[in-house]
């Protein structure tokens, strides 16, 4: 065990101030020492997005990203998003297009998802796929997810113009 | 797949960085974004002893164009160079060659400097600093100085990046008038590593190739520029007959290996293919008729 040291984060709005060793990564920082387990694990090395969040809001993926690297940041998990009575209008639009079945991959896509919708609202089917070729869902086939992608996009843009 | 134990340094001067890497006592690594050595880490392949945190150094973060060259900050993200109004004028071929950087999420950590010192010899921009004759700026170890990249890529992962030194920034020189690029690459699936990537850069006068330049990934122990190619079309117009006879010289120069992604007879296929296609679409930018 090494020394830990002290890190200060914005979780969702929440201040929190922990002791992390060095090694820990943010994923694990999340998940283990703050609870917040809506952020899954999937392959630990930067393969399947499972565990993407957004840092400053910037997506990332938080297994390729150290706990004490993020001190000072500000961070959004897919907790931040909204609620199981208070979905936020991307979350809908992936429960009314059937975008997820078992909903492992659901957090990460949702957070990259938001990332893409805050850079460019008007995507085409094709930047839709390519923005989520980094995010693995092992269920859908994809197409549920693009569907729900392409109605939050309009909804977005519709909203904003 | 947790990362070793290690101490952990974050610096925010280049003289910091570099006394601690000089201090041969311990075995210090440089983290820039993360995005190569953190996967190392939690695999277990990399073992540093002290952890050189680089992203609090203000003055890696500038890219800037001044007296026909282009300074870009060894700390500079994929994302902020992808963005870059400098590199979508002087350097649009890095434009795309981002978009084939991973992902957004990696794209939004990944650094410049960071890319160029893991020396992937299948990422993209090692090939780019090969193709556009970059510099590369090196702080520490026994003064500063200046390596070419063409010296910089050694064999798969390594450099010529020496104990206690820091790269600190990347120079492009400007192309000529008349310049035209192309770039193609094929992964298994998008973002992934290139089974076969490459880039050229044509400047035609007169109807007449002048300056070639062709780099490849993929395909080899690093990126290469391929010189015997180069060759046969500086002053030569661009045909059908001639265009072969260059694919045919690169597949026969290069190395390519088999592994469990492809072999090594369908990458030397994919870049006789690509070449012709970036031979092309370089000379049509430069304004050459393709006969």
């Amino acid at each position: 065990m090494t020394r830990k040291v002290p890190i200060n984060v914005r979780v969702n709005g929440t201040k929190y101030e922990r002791m992390v060793e060095p090694r820990r990564l943010l994923s694990d920082f999340l998940r283990e020492d703050l609870g917040l387990t809506g952020t899954h694990m999937g392959c630990e090395h930067g393969v399947c997005g499972a565990c993407t969040i957004l840092l400053d809001g910037d997506s990332i993926r938080s297994c390729l990203c150290l706990a004490i690297q993020a001190d000072n940041a500000e961070l959004t998990t897919v907790e931040g998003l909204g609620d199981i009575e208070a979905l936020n209008p991307l979350q809908q639009k992936f429960r009314e297009h059937h975008a997820l079945q078992c909903g492992f991959c659901t957090s990460g896509m949702l957070m990259t998802v938001t990332d893409m919708l805050s850079k460019n609202t008007s995507l085409t089917d094709e930047e839709i796929r390519e923005g989520l070729s980094g995010n693995l869902c092992r269920c859908t086939g994809y197409q549920h997810i693009v569907d729900a992608v392409r109605d939050a996009a309009k909804q977005a843009g519709d909203v904003s113009s | 797949m947790k990362p070793p134990i290690f101490d952990y340094v974050k610096v925010s001067t280049v003289e910091e960085a570099t006394a601690i890497l000089a201090d041969s006592s311990k075995e210090a690594v440089v983290i820039a974004g993360g995005q190569s050595l953190l996967p190392m880490l939690n695999f277990r392949l990399a073992a540093p002893e002290i952890l050189v945190d680089i992203s609090g150094i203000e003055a890696l973060k500038s890219l800037i164009e001044r007296d026909n060259v282009v300074t870009i900050g060894a700390m500079t993200r994929h994302v902020d160079l992808g963005s870059s109004p400098i590199i979508a004028r002087h350097f649009p071929v890095i434009t795309k060659a981002v978009t084939h950087i991973a992902h957004l999420a990696i794209r939004n950590r990944g650094t410049i400097g960071g890319s160029l010192c893991h020396a992937d010899p299948a990422a993209e921009l090692p090939m780019m600093a090969l193709l556009l004759n970059a510099e590369l700026m090196v702080a520490g170890g026994k003064g500063p100085r200046t390596i070419a990249a063409k010296d910089f890529f050694q064999s798969a992962l390594e450099t010529d990046i020496q104990e206690g030194e820091l790269l600190v920034s990347v120079s492009l020189p400007l192309l000529p008038p008349n310049t035209g690029w192309g770039f193609e690459e094929v992964s298994r699936k998008s973002g992934d590593f290139a089974l076969a990537a490459v880039s050229a850069i044509l400047v035609v006068n007169d109807g007449e190739i002048s300056e070639a330049r062709i780099a490849v990934a993929g395909v080899d122990e690093t990126p290469r520029r391929m010189n015997g190619a180069e060759a046969m079309l500086r002053g030569k117009m661009l045909d059908d007959d001639h265009l072969t006879a260059v694919c045919e010289t690169i597949q026969s120069e290069i190395n390519p290996e088999t592994d469990l992604q492809a072999s090594s007879n369908y990458r030397r296929h994919l870049i006789g293919v690509l070449t012709a296609r970036v031979l092309k679409d370089a000379f049509a930018g430069a304004g050459g008729i393709f006969e």
